[in-house]
């Protein structure tokens, strides 16, 4: 149906196309220089006119179509006032599952009514919808090919549209942002009803289980979020343990020492890296790292979890490693070479040069790249999601298994869509906590590399 | 005079204390550039070592241990009419047990079928369908092994390993070895890799449903990140008035490219499934949401490419009566494309490998027939490395490896055709 409905309004644009323009060869006559706007953009200004709003009901019909059916079969659903959300939801998904022939078991006459009515609320809207299009799409067509004069400022209004489109467009990013916070805030606040803000933020025991039957010994959860945040802190640690020296060191030798054919073969090299999805990484951590820093904890005694938090740490540390080096990169270019000059003209070595001088001088950038990398680290899911463990534990030893803000994240969401239990909503608690706090070290960041550039 | 120039301390240059301070600083240079150089081995050691790791393990994936038995159809079961209901299951078994010569007691029979794949029945049930003119013909079939034996077959599993801690046994061994020696054992390209679905048998297992899920959810991202990310640069660089809102824009761009991927997830599953009610795991979804994720950098990328043309142009367009839309659209915007789509491909690059957000949206749902459109769940590459990654069986082990050397054969095919592009097409001023 959607899709004879943007076909119906390709062809029609084309035809307002081709009306619009030919009119305006036919009004200009002889001298086209009549015109104030040459025929294309009046064809151009038609074939917008066709099918923008048109497409646009579309888009907002369908948006809009899937909740009004709902509401009008809960209306004439026998009972249906006195059922719960998750009730409903049930009742409606079992209604659609019938409707396109999947019946598990024999299904009830009100259910079959329910079935026959949605049918036909289908029918009509599909009805509607149609006529709707075909109307606006005719509508727009008729007024713009019925402007089309001498005087109509046909390229004007086209480049009209163009502009909202790209203010639209502009705006996407901002409208994105809002839905971030807007989704993050609602289902973190729907959490906070359930559980306390100080009880998340402050409690020490993660126990995300609900009970499935009110009689369960499992019990209540408890939604404490401290070792969590521990387990995150340590393992972005132990990353950043790896990768800022490892990246500062390996760009110290690529601007200062190397030959340029070494950096050309090597910094594309240390990109690659970089480039590597992070599932990949994980996979990696779980087959060779994990393992190998077992079987070297067991031979020098040491008990070594099987998802320790170095192994997924290490791992993303590599990860950062071209993320850091490169911004190091961009500090140390930054320096203007008559400082590294003047050390080097009073007879400083070039080791003293870049400890003494260049390191001083880069360090506001190297800092705002390394607060940028520990965002990342921060946030960054697959690995820890592989290579972390389940459970929260307190605990800041490297070889110990923990679990970070974005495992559980994950964990908690996976395979579960309904949102009315503190399990799945501690998940948008805890993004609107990596939300936060992430955006917060870029913020700073951001201002410590801008304010450094400055300087010189 | 002189007294005092004597209490002076000068340094004698040439003497041994300082001979052996300066060779202190000069090894202290030499020790910095050394811990540069380990460094950057550290690093690219660590590549090499993941590439090799991803070899040595996938490798194996890439062909797929198979038996080739004659099936005969000219017995009257099978008839053109009810394809569906004929017994395979019988046809097959016969035609198995038909390669080993020595009748195998009844006892051992399921030990013996279980060598190969257990959907053979079904393998050549969709062969026929496929091929309706066999039908009361013999023909030859080969029949994967199941992941015990191919495993086996490919030195994964080893003869020495006592049996009680192999999911071979000795019998099976003994078979084995026979089916070898008589030459019905072969190992092609496992095209199944690419071809199949996903299964719960590793033999079977294929990427056909991520390959399609992924390029569904890409061409999506593709369809929403650039006209919109091209449109917001243009309106951003070159008509945007400098006032708060703009800077704000501005501001938010910079802050969402760095918005953890998980984060993006958490929006798609509370707006566009939450609050939309979009089908879960859609590529759809998955696609709109790594849109989102690209659209910085496909703003960031065009805005610089718009800037690299030079103002000359804008102007000469300018000068002979071209509006600004025509400036831009008709001179600028063809000028900087080359940049602009390279940028893009590397955005989409980008997008393909990424994991969480898609997680989030359900693209990790066990679906065994790809994806027919946008709207039928889905999974896509990255989030079938991942569920392979978590599934027990030993085979998957490999085939994971070899899904991420199909995925990173994708990021090298998408990365050096931006280069291509780069080095083929852009215009240095």
């Amino acid at each position: 149906m959607i899709a004879y409905l943007f076909l119906f309004l390709i062809i029609a644009a084309t035809i307002a196309y081709f009306i619009a323009s030919r009119r305006a060869v036919a009004i200009a006559g002889n001298d086209a220089r009549g015109l104030h706007s040459r025929p294309i953009y009046h064809g151009l200004n038609a074939l917008v006119y066709t099918a923008i709003p048109a497409f646009i009901f579309i888009l907002l019909w369908l948006l809009f179509e899937g909740s009004v059916i709902d509401m009008l079969l809960m209306s004439a659903y026998p009972g249906a006032d006195a059922m719960t959300g998750a009730e409903r939801d049930l009742l409606l998904s079992e209604i659609r599952q019938v409707a396109v022939g999947n019946i598990f078991r024999e299904p009830t006459p009100e259910i079959t009514a329910a079935v026959e009515r949605f049918h036909s609320l289908n029918a009509t809207a599909n009805l509607l919808l149609g006529a709707a299009v075909v109307i606006i799409a005719l509508a727009g067509a008729g007024l713009a090919v019925t402007s089309v004069s001498k005087r109509f400022l046909a390229r004007h209004s086209f480049e009209r549209s163009v502009t909202i489109f790209m203010i639209f467009a502009s705006t996407v990013a901002i409208l994105t942002t809002l839905g971030i916070v807007a989704s993050l805030l609602y289902e973190a606040y729907l959490f906070f009803e359930r559980v306390p803000v100080t009880d998340f933020l402050f409690g020490i025991r993660w126990e995300p289980q609900i009970p499935l039957r009110e009689d369960q010994i499992a019990g209540q959860g408890a939604f404490g979020a401290i070792p969590v945040f521990v387990g995150t802190i340590l393992i972005s640690f132990l990353a950043m343990a790896v990768a800022v020296p490892v990246g500062i060191l390996s760009a110290i030798y690529l601007t200062e020492y190397a030959s340029p054919r070494f950096r050309a073969v090597v910094k594309p090299m240390l990109e690659v890296l970089a480039g590597i999805p992070t599932v990949v990484y994980g996979f990696f951590a779980v087959l060779t790292v994990a393992p190998a820093l077992r079987q070297a904890g067991i031979s020098i005694g040491l008990d070594v979890a099987p998802n320790s938090a170095i192994a997924a740490g290490g791992v993303m540390g590599i990860m950062l490693i071209p993320f850091i080096s490169s911004l190091s990169d961009d500090a140390f270019a930054a320096v203007p070479q008559a400082i590294r000059d003047g050390s080097l003209a009073v007879g400083a070595t070039k080791g003293e040069t870049i400890r003494k001088v260049l390191l001083p001088a880069a360090l506001p950038g190297i800092v705002g790249g390394v607060l940028l990398a520990l965002s990342r680290a921060i946030g960054e899911t697959m690995i820890v999601v592989m290579a972390a463990g389940l459970i929260a534990k307190m605990t800041v030893n490297p070889l110990d298994s923990v679990t970070t803000v974005t495992v559980q994240i994950v964990t908690l969401l996976i395979g579960d869509s309904e949102f009315d239990n503190p399990k799945t909503l501690a998940a948008f608690a805890l993004g609107l906590m990596l939300f936060i706090i992430t955006l917060f070290l870029n913020l700073i960041a951001l201002r410590i590399v801008r304010k450094y550039r400055e300087s010189y | 005079m002189s007294s005092a120039e004597e209490t002076i301390h000068r340094p004698v240059w040439d003497s041994d204390e300082m001979a052996a301070r300066r060779r202190k600083r000069y090894a202290a240079d030499r020790r910095l550039q050394r811990y540069g150089v380990a460094a950057i081995t550290f690093a690219i050691g660590f590549l090499f070592l993941l590439v090799a790791t991803l070899l040595y393990t996938g490798a194996s994936a890439f062909v797929q241990t198979k038996a080739r038995v004659t099936i005969d159809l000219s017995s009257a079961e099978v008839s053109a009419d009810d394809l569906m209901g004929a017994p395979w299951r019988n046809i097959v078994r016969s035609s198995l047990l038909a390669l080993e010569p020595t009748e195998i007691p009844r006892s051992d029979r399921r030990a013996y079928f279980q060598m190969f794949t257990s959907s053979a029945p079904f393998l050549v049930r969709d062969h026929v369908i496929a091929n309706p003119d066999l039908i009361g013909k013999s023909f030859e079939f080969k029949i994967p092994f199941s992941d015990p034996l191919d495993q086996f077959a490919k030195g994964q599993i080893s003869r020495d390993t006592p049996e009680d801690r192999r999911r071979v046994s000795n019998q099976q061994i003994g078979w084995f070895d026979k089916l070898q020696a008589s030459g019905v054992v072969s190992k092609p390209f496992n095209w199944g890799l690419i071809l199949n679905p996903d299964s719960r048998f590793p033999e079977l297992a294929g990427l056909a449903g991520a390959i399609s899920g992924s390029f569904w959810a890409l061409l999506v991202c593709f369809l929403i990140s650039f006209p919109v990310g091209v449109a917001a640069a243009i309106y951003l660089e070159e008509f945007a008035p400098k006032n708060r809102l703009t800077d704000i824009i501005e501001i938010n761009i910079n802050n969402l490219a760095a918005v953890p991927s998980v984060v993006f997830g958490l929006l798609g599953l509370a707006v566009f499934l939450g609050w939309f009610g979009l089908p879960r795991s859609a590529p759809l979804v998955g696609g709109m949401v790594l849109s989102l994720m690209t659209l910085p950098t496909m703003i960031i990328v065009t805005r610089a490419a718009l800037r690299s043309v030079p103002s000359s142009i804008r102007e000469a367009a300018l000068g002979i009566g071209a509006s600004r839309h025509e400036a831009i659209l008709h001179h600028m915007l063809p000028l900087s494309m080359p940049t602009i789509l390279t940028g893009t491909i590397i955005g989409l690059a980008q997008a393909l490998g990424e994991t969480a957000p898609l997680l989030l949206i359900g693209m990790n749902a066990f679906i065994t027939s790809p994806p027919e459109g946008v709207f039928s769940a889905s999974t896509a590459l990255p989030t079938q490395i991942y569920i392979w990654a978590d599934s027990p069986e030993r085979g998957f082990v490999s085939r994971t490896s070899a899904a991420i050397l199909v995925l990173l054969g994708f990021l090298v095919l998408m990365n050096g055709l931006a280069v291509f592009l780069r080095n083929r097409f852009e215009r240095r001023w």
